[in-house]
């Protein structure tokens, strides 16, 4: 499916290669992009979109191989130079100022100004028209800190344009949105499309290549896999082409007897964002908690965890209440939580894998006070063999590991505590297909050695999935619970979730 | 390579100054001492024949004349030659010459040192006797950096600071910061000295002096854990929490003394800064007890290994079960009995307690942390490596003063080191960031 012979492509990388230190992590890469259409780029982390793309950005060059515009050579070797090729790259960390309005974002380093003044009235009303044209009515006087995420991506897909970007580069742009947020992104996209702008999509959610992108092209190690028609590409031709195997199931199947109940919430309370929440899990059973971003689920999980401090409400281990104020009370309780934000809550990103798997794990191998070094690194690699972390060593540093593998490390680390409530916010956020799988593999092995386990995802799929129940929250209240089967439907979960459906 | 360079760059950035401080400040030094005179006395007896008479010659200034005298006796006593004493002026050694020459004892050789070497007259007797003999001591090449006196200055100047920096190196490796210990130390050495004043001034014992050093040390560890407290209970900023403290305890250390030195102390409190024990100084044996310590506590036990996970990321500690605000209450503590046992030390070598003691020295304490590759965003460095940084520091310090270097421009110097350090220390994290995998 090479590029048609009649147009020029907007965008060609021809022949790309990148070597870091032990490392090939391009080698002889092509893609193709046309004016108004949506590619995306797919592959498992560590698979080579993010340094392709950082060419686009400027961030990196290519130690060969060509990039074209228009089917002219270009240097992109700087953030500056992509602009001036028309590249925009929108990363998965925004680039606004909060503290700044949104029209001052729009227009930073490039303010428009009058006698040398910045014309206020000017870039308001500028950035009052992008604004309406895709803006989905964002108030150009809001600092950027008070917009919901999605809203700052807007911003940021808009400062694109107004840099007169022809070439938007997405990184997994709908990985911090609800379902509602990504269907709005989506209309967007599909405006800025038909405006004759190339847009290079990267995302994990596969049901999102089908519903937005033209054509899509798999990478995997470095190494260009193949590419295709979304329409004419199954859904198992995909997954094998980035995985280089197949998998016969996104889930894997579980079967366990369900045992005593293991914990039990009782009326916790904490401001609005969680209300008068109780439920209870079982050994062996894993509990899916649905619902909206900000429907106070991740909340619900902090204060079972001592993450926060809860106003009311009893937690029960084993029947017995238990005092949970800090962290390490519930620790010490038999509960843990493996926190949505890893890199901020769940590693020290500069200090080692052995380091960040013993850190809670040290009261265990240390005699008074002192480490015992050997049982430490033994029991790692113990566990490192055991649900395959990929490091070079136990002294990598975390912040040096794939989101899969730094997930197992914070994993490994609960696992070695023996808890027996485990709550899981999003296990898989930013996780690629492979590791995905593993995670749900051991989940699954989890609950069958009698823990209880708590699910906190947005992703529906995965929730059906894998829980045994669903139990769904809105608005900082739990407002359903359904016994999964197979016949249970995202619609279902949906009508819970989503107020208007609800009462409409 | 690059690892071994990120680990023990600043060693070698110290051995490096050491080297170039030793070859900087080499020079000529004439043999003097008793042990020279013994090693001419017996050159002179293997070289001439025996019976031979000899001119031992000094100049009339000191250490020229003393040697002269040293070589003389030595000769005397080994009764091989006939000896005659010169000491005095060319003048002096003429007439003894042609005393001599009169006598029809004229000298076969003569031992000359120091500045009797520049007498013109030297030559001038050489021609009236061919075959005389000039023997002098051998020269040999000394650097002022390396004598034994000048390493343990350096030891003593930066004793003080280098203990004041473990307690901060904690305190940093949590993020945190302590402006307070330049205060502390003249607080402590307050405390300490008036305590011993109290208990009987200039005849109080030994257990006066250490009843003192006792009570200022614990006193500022207190007053740390209490700036520990307010940081973590609180959450007050670091910075402005111990710069309160840093004003406090220094105006309490003038009310306390009505702004005067404490100078009624007993002779033993020199002890700690300026004694010895079995021959090492006692500032050498403090410096390797307590980083011997400090590296152990850091590096080999549970809450070392939390005070780098609070400095890495208090969220993901905290969440892992790290005893996080007593941890942070704990680093400064031990900030404080750092700073109050390093004023101890300045009262000691000092003999006096004076709330003037101290001014600045947080600054140099920070500067040994950070030049000894501790971040000052928490979460990486090591104890040796303040150490380390500490030394660096001294020796720069210590190198320009052999040298002659003015101190305006000394400091300068070490603003470049510190800048210096900063860098390098940027370019270690580049330089493992680029290395993974």
């Amino acid at each position: 499916m090479s590029t048609e012979l009649s147009s020029v492509s907007l965008l060609e990388m021809r022949g790309i290669h990148k070597r870091f230190p032990g490392v090939h992590a391009l080698n002889e890469v092509h893609l193709a992009l046309h004016a108004g259409e949506v590619l995306a780029l797919l592959g498992e982390n560590g698979a080579g979109k993010s340094t392709l793309i950082k060419m686009l950005g400027g961030a990196h060059q290519p130690d060969e191989g060509d990039i074209l515009i228009d089917g002219s050579p270009v240097t992109i070797d700087s953030a500056t130079a992509a602009q001036e090729a028309g590249v925009a790259v929108i990363y998965q960390e925004f680039n606004l100022v909060p503290e700044l309005t949104v029209a001052e974002n729009l227009f930073l380093g490039r303010e428009k100004t009058r006698f040398g003044l910045v014309d206020l009235s000017g870039e308001k009303g500028e950035a009052k028209r992008w604004l309406e044209r895709i803006g989905l009515g964002i108030d150009p006087d809001v600092k950027c800190g008070q917009l919901t995420v999605a809203q700052q991506q807007v911003v940021e897909i808009v400062k694109a344009l107004a840099f007169d970007a022809r070439i938007l580069v997405m990184d997994e742009p709908s990985a911090v949105l609800t379902d509602q947020e990504v269907e709005k992104l989506f209309e967007v996209v599909r405006d800025l499309k038909e405006s004759g702008i190339g847009i290079i999509y990267i995302s994990h959610r596969l049901d999102e290549i089908d519903a937005i992108a033209d054509r899509l092209l798999v990478l995997r190690d470095g190494q260009y896999i193949g590419e295709g028609q979304v329409s004419e590409t199954d859904r198992d031709t995909l997954i094998e082409m980035m995985v280089g195997r197949s998998l016969e199931e996104e889930f894997p199947p579980r079967d366990v007897e369900k045992g005593e109940e293991v914990l039990r919430a009782e009326g916790l309370n904490r401001g609005r964002a969680v209300q008068d929440v109780s439920f209870s899990v079982r050994a062996g059973e894993i509990v899916g908690f649905a619902g909206l971003v900000g429907a106070g689920r991740t909340e619900t999980m902090r204060l079972i965890a001592g993450a926060d401090v809860r106003e009311s409400g009893d937690i029960r281990v084993r029947g017995e209440e238990v005092e949970v104020r800090t962290p390490r009370d519930a620790i010490a309780a038999g509960i843990c939580l493996l926190s949505e934000d890893r890199k901020g809550e769940g590693l020290v990103l500069s200090h080692s894998s052995v380091d960040n798997f013993g850190l809670p794990n040290l009261v265990r191998f240390s005699r008074s006070g002192w480490i015992n070094e050997r049982a430490e690194r033994e029991e790692f690699e113990r566990y490192r063999g055991e649900i395959s972390i990929k490091v070079a060593g136990p002294d990598q540093l975390a912040g040096e590991l794939s989101g899969g593998n730094q997930q197992k490390v914070v994993l490994a680390k609960w696992l070695a505590r023996h808890a027996d409530v485990i709550l899981f916010d999003e296990p898989t956020r930013g996780i690629d297909v492979g590791a995905k799988y593993e995670i749900y593999q051991l989940m699954n092995r989890l609950a069958a050695e009698g823990k209880a386990i708590v699910m906190v995802s947005s992703e529906l799929p995965e929730i059906l999935g894998m829980s045994d129940r669903i139990l769904v929250m809105r608005e900082g209240r739990l407002v359903g619970e359904i016994e999964n089967s197979p016949e249970t439907t995202q619609e279902d979960v949906l009508v819970l979730a989503m107020e208007e459906i609800a009462t409409g | 390579m690059k690892k071994f360079l990120a680990e023990y760059g600043m060693v070698l950035v110290l051995l490096a100054l050491c080297a170039l401080f030793s070859l900087l400040t080499l020079k000529q030094e004439s043999a003097t001492g008793s042990a020279a005179a013994t090693r001419v006395a017996v050159e002179v007896e293997a070289g001439v024949p025996p019976g031979s008479h000899v001119f031992v010659v000094g100049a009339a200034k000191k250490p020229s004349g003393e040697f002269a005298g040293l070589v003389a006796s030595e000769l005397e006593k080994g009764e091989v030659v006939e000896v005659t004493q010169v000491i005095g002026t060319p003048r002096d050694l003429r007439q003894a010459w042609d005393a001599a020459k009169a006598d029809g004892k004229t000298p076969e050789a003569l031992v000359v040192s120091g500045d009797v070497l520049k007498w013109t007259i030297l030559p001038a007797l050489a021609e009236e006797s061919a075959d005389l003999q000039l023997i002098q001591p051998t020269e040999r090449m000394v650097s002022d950096f390396l004598k034994r006196g000048n390493l343990l200055a350096i030891v003593d100047r930066i004793v003080v600071i280098a203990v004041m920096a473990i307690g901060m190196t904690l305190v940093i490796l949590t993020g945190g910061i302590d402006l307070s210990v330049g205060s502390l130390v003249a607080l402590s050495a307050v405390i300490a000295t008036l305590v011993m004043k109290m208990m009987g001034g200039l005849e109080a014992g030994g257990g006066a002096v250490w009843t003192g050093f006792l009570a200022a040390t614990l006193a500022c560890g207190l007053i740390g854990a209490m700036a520990g407290f307010l940081v973590a209970r609180f959450e007050v900023a670091p910075f402005i929490t111990t710069l309160a403290v840093m004003l406090i305890a220094r105006g309490v250390a003038f009310m306390m003394t009505g702004g005067f030195s404490i100078y009624q102390v007993p002779e033993s409190i020199t002890w700690l800064g300026r004694g010895s024990t079995l021959g090492i100084p006692n500032t050498v044996v403090v410096l390797v007890v307590f980083y011997a310590a400090a590296h152990v506590l850091m590096r080999h036990t549970r809450w070392g290994r939390y005070i780098y996970a609070v400095g890495g990321n208090e969220e993901a500690a905290r969440l892992s079960g790290v005893p996080v605000k007593q941890i942070l209450l704990f680093v400064y503590f031990v900030c404080g009995l750092c700073a109050g046992f390093g004023g101890c030390i300045q009262a000691s070598q000092l003999a006096t307690g004076a709330p003037n003691l101290g001014v600045m020295f947080e600054l140099s304490v920070i500067a040994a942390v950070v030049v000894g590759g501790t971040s000052l965003s928490g979460g990486s460095g090591r104890i040796m490596g303040t150490l380390i940084g500490a030394f660096i520091i001294s020796v720069i310090q210590n190198g320009m003063n052999l040298l002659g270097f003015d101190s305006y421009l000394q400091q300068v110097v070490l603003g470049a080191v510190i800048l210096f350090a900063v860098l390098l220390d940027k370019a270690r994290q580049k330089g493992t960031a680029t290395v993974k995998h």
